[in-house]
């Protein structure tokens, strides 16, 4: 019963994390720019979920409206943030060691945090109608919201979707062109300049996203950006900074060890997580999913 | 003798008169600025071999916790056994840590750093024995066996703060001209050269994170004893955050950088909580991407005329 | 006579890639060899493995009679091997006297000190003594990373000497220079050398260099050598003149 239990818990955990680790190694992936003000896009995607859920259903309006403003607020926040932050200030530190251009965006996350306090206050919000609305279900005798089912198939489409558009599509594959090697794909012409902001845009958009769909479950209140950023760390650590696949292993794990804790040994929940990254970088330094690159002498 | 050593002199100088002196506010004030220059100056000696942790926190909350709970153990308030002991328990695990950071870089240095304080935080925001998120309160320090009034004690251990900061300034001052740390620019320039003049870069770095993280173990003890109080947002990854910026703030050109940033960053701190406590964070930021888009050598490299030309 | 130097039987594979089959070189104290081949011939691989930056699949290297086959590259270089590279290693944001400056302290018997002074006057007049030997001293106070490619490539190998090896391999110590510089910095690298009574090995792609300053030559091809001998005999080895010098180098000689 208990090991349903942390399975469950551990894959919506999962689910939540993949969603927003997601856009960290896919923008590490890109731009080798590890970017802290991604907790920032997480926070103001709930708060901004948060704010049109509460305007939404204070009139009586359909319920599907709510979960087309989760959509509307994520994608709203990525394009705005997104384009407003590479254009303004990440094209200044490209070239840049990546701890400098780490510490830019940290400089970001401050300003952002800030930016958020001021627009929303210090009070909590709350906008739980999409999760209640939707009840919960017995399964093997465990009750289960279905909010959070739904929240697992919503990281399953996202990953999906981002494969196949990485794979399949013409665009997708010139920007794994530019993973792979970014001297090499601008030397062939691809339009490096452009791949990085439709890559921090749509990194920015997942962000949000993880935040939006997050609102409805949680009291949106100040930090909790500070607190999503180091676990999406150690998720892109885990497996692999840069790593899709990676991203959704390290999630998983991260998520059932975490899910595994609460349940059997509430005590360590937190050190769980840091412990696994830390057995990663200490065997596997580039994560489970990434290689090291030699040095030509 | 040189510049620097006198300019370090009569900085003290001025601590210890500011010490029976400044009002209380501000004696507070600069015993936390003294105590986290130590820290940044620690990550000053990595930042020349071009390593930047994310975690350094681990080991100013490792002075601090390490003290707190060897004075609670013995039901003191004595400064000197609390600087033994927490600065011995950050010294020890830097060592024993730097075995496997010594072969790290980058963003992975950086990660594992980060990775290490972040299980330190999540060991202590839930032992209830050490008081959890809220951590416990450090007794009044006491001087071996002297007991001063509270307002005394704290103008003695801001004297005490002065004189051990600068000392370990003007140590590093000394070990940055020396070849070992020289070797610093070295290694961030290029480690395949070094290992082929036949010295070894993990061993060097190794001794570089030990420095480091006992000078945050030191910090982090006068700063327990000059709040009075240790929690675990000590080991954050916020804390590191903020020693990394007030040292790139600084610039790593001159052991006097720490100490200036750390001042500055204390004040402005102090001021904006109280005039702009919503926009604080954002001028902190603010400050940080001008600094490293504009001065990439920190604020420091004002007062440089060229790098190289540094008197040695 | 005992070798100084004596590789046998080196392999060295990257998975599928074998860049090294059997190589044996023997190297006599006082020699000046001049190692050709064209370029993936196994040339770097070779000189790779002497120095420790590769370990060799199999194979064992010898150097003054002790097996250095599994040293880290510090300890190869504490026993008296030295080495330049192809790409200039020097550091980039010190002056060319402070790049010496580090060799010696890191040279320095004592052990690296944590508190004597880095630039000492009397190491400084070391460090520029030093440059002058070859022929940069003019240069010592700019940072390497500024330096002509010429003088960096002439720094790389100064820095390399400051331990006195006593073999010293050059890893195309005159590629990236232009052909009227080339003779000039080789000359004043070979005067340098010889004054410090070094056995050279150097690889080169410039066959009248190697015919002028070389005293043997030995030509790799496809990860093995396929010639050691006097230069005059190599260079007309109908097999290095077909992979060696037609491949790459027909113009070299006319």
């Amino acid at each position: 019963m208990i090991w349903t239990a942390i399975l469950i818990d551990g894959v919506v955990y999962a689910a939540w994390l993949f969603i927003v680790a997601l856009g960290l190694t896919l923008v590490f992936g890109v731009m080798k720019i590890l970017n802290v003000a991604h907790g920032a896009f997480y926070a103001i995607g709930a708060y901004a979920a948060a704010s049109l859920i509460g305007v939404w259903f204070a009139g009586d309006r359909p319920l599907v409206g709510g979960y087309v403003l989760l959509v509307v607020a994520s994608l709203a926040v990525g394009l705005v943030m997104g384009t407003l932050l590479e254009r303004g200030v990440l094209r200044l530190v490209y070239g840049r060691d990546e701890v400098v251009a780490a510490l830019a965006t940290y400089a970001v996350f401050l300003i952002l945090e800030d930016f958020i306090l001021l627009v929303w206050g210090t009070d909590p919000y709350f906008a739980g109608e999409p999760a209640t609305a939707l009840g919960a279900d017995d399964w093997f005798g465990l009750a289960v919201s279905n909010y959070d089912l739904l929240l697992v198939a919503v990281a399953a489409v996202v990953g999906l979707l981002l494969w196949l558009g990485l794979n399949r599509t013409r665009t997708g594959k010139l920007l794994l062109a530019v993973i792979h090697d970014r001297e090499m794909s601008a030397a062939f012409g691809i339009d490096v300049t452009l791949m990085f902001t439709m890559t921090f845009v749509l990194g920015a958009f997942l962000g949000a996203l993880g935040g939006a769909l997050t609102a409805p479950k949680i009291s949106v209140a100040p930090g909790i950006g500070v607190e999503v950023i180091v676990l999406a760390f150690a998720v892109v650590v885990i497996g692999g900074m840069g790593s899709i696949p990676g991203a959704v292993v390290g999630a998983l794990i991260v998520g059932l060890a975490r899910a595994a804790a609460v349940l059997l040994l509430p005590s360590v929940e937190l050190f769980v997580v840091y412990a696994v990254m830390t057995l990663v970088l200490a065997f596997r330094p580039y994560g489970l999913f990434a290689r090291a690159q030699a040095r030509r002498i | 003798m040189d510049r620097t050593i006198l300019g370090l002199l009569a900085i003290l100088a001025a601590f210890l008169a500011g010490s029976l002196l400044l009002p209380s506010w501000a004696v507070s004030l600069a015993t936390v600025a003294l105590a986290k220059a130590l820290v940044i100056l620690g990550l000053l000696v990595l930042l020349r071999a071009g390593l930047v942790p994310f975690g350094q926190a681990l080991f100013f909350a490792l002075g601090a916790y390490g003290a707190g709970m060897a004075l609670r153990e013995a039901g003191s308030g004595d400064v000197v056994a609390g600087l033994f002991a927490g600065t011995a328990a950050a010294a020890s695990a830097a060592v024993l840590l730097g075995f496997l950071m010594a072969r790290y870089r980058e963003i992975f240095f950086a990660m594992l750093s980060l990775a290490f304080s972040m299980l330190l935080y999540g060991l202590l925001v839930k032992n209830a024995a050490l008081g959890g998120t809220d951590g416990f309160n450090v007794p009044a320090p006491t001087f071996l066996g002297w007991a001063p009034s509270p307002a005394t004690a704290r103008r003695v251990l801001l004297a005490v703060a002065a004189a051990l900061a600068i000392g370990c300034h003007a140590a590093i001052h000394v070990y940055l001209r020396s070849t070992m740390g020289r070797l610093a620019t070295a290694i961030r320039d290029n480690e395949i050269r070094v290992e082929y003049l036949g010295a070894s870069v993990q061993r060097a770095i190794h001794v570089k994170f030990a420095i480091a993280g006992t000078l945050a173990g030191m910090g982090g003890v006068l700063t327990a004893f000059s709040a009075g109080h240790i929690d675990p947002g000590m080991s954050y990854w916020t804390a590191s955050g903020e020693f990394v910026f007030v040292t790139v703030m600084g610039g790593a050109g001159s052991v006097l950088a720490p100490i200036a940033g750390s001042f500055l960053f204390e004040i402005v701190r102090t001021y904006a909580v109280e005039y702009a406590p919503q926009a604080w964070q954002a001028v902190v930021g603010a400050v940080l991407l001008v600094i490293i888009l504009v001065l990439p050598g920190g604020l420091w490299s004002l007062f440089q005329r060229r790098r190289g030309t540094q008197p040695p | 006579m005992t070798a100084l130097l004596s590789a046998a039987g080196l392999n060295k594979s990257f998975g599928a890639v074998v860049a090294a089959r059997d190589v044996h070189v023997d190297v006599a104290a006082g020699e000046t060899i001049g190692v050709i081949g064209a370029n993936g011939a196994g040339k770097t691989t070779f000189v790779n493995m002497v120095t420790g930056y590769l370990k060799p699949t199999s194979g064992t290297i010898r150097f003054a009679g002790e097996d250095v086959t599994r040293l880290p590259p510090r300890a190869i270089v504490r026993r008296g091997i030295g080495r330049s590279f192809q790409i200039p290693q020097v550091f980039g944001t010190m002056t060319a006297v402070e790049n010496v400056l580090v060799a010696l302290g890191v040279a320095d018997a004592r052990g690296l000190s944590p508190w004597r002074p880095f630039a000492r006057p009397d190491v400084v007049g070391h460090a520029r003594a030093t440059l002058e030997r070859f022929g940069i001293a003019a240069h010592g106070d700019s940072e390497a990373r500024l330096l002509p490619q010429g003088v960096r490539k002439l720094l790389d190998v100064a820095i390399a000497t400051v331990r006195r090896p006593r073999l010293l391999l050059l890893d195309e110590p005159t590629s990236g220079i232009s052909a009227e510089e080339k003779f000039a910095v080789m000359e004043t690298l070979m005067q340098a050398l010889r004054a410090g009574q070094v056995t050279v090995l150097f690889v080169e792609h410039d066959m009248q260099i190697v015919g002028r300053y070389a005293g043997r030559v030995i030509a790799f091809y496809d990860g093995t050598v396929i010639a050691d001998g006097p230069p005059d005999r190599v260079l007309d080895d109908a097999d290095v003149r077909r992979h060696v010098i037609g491949e790459a180098h027909g113009r070299a000689r006319p």
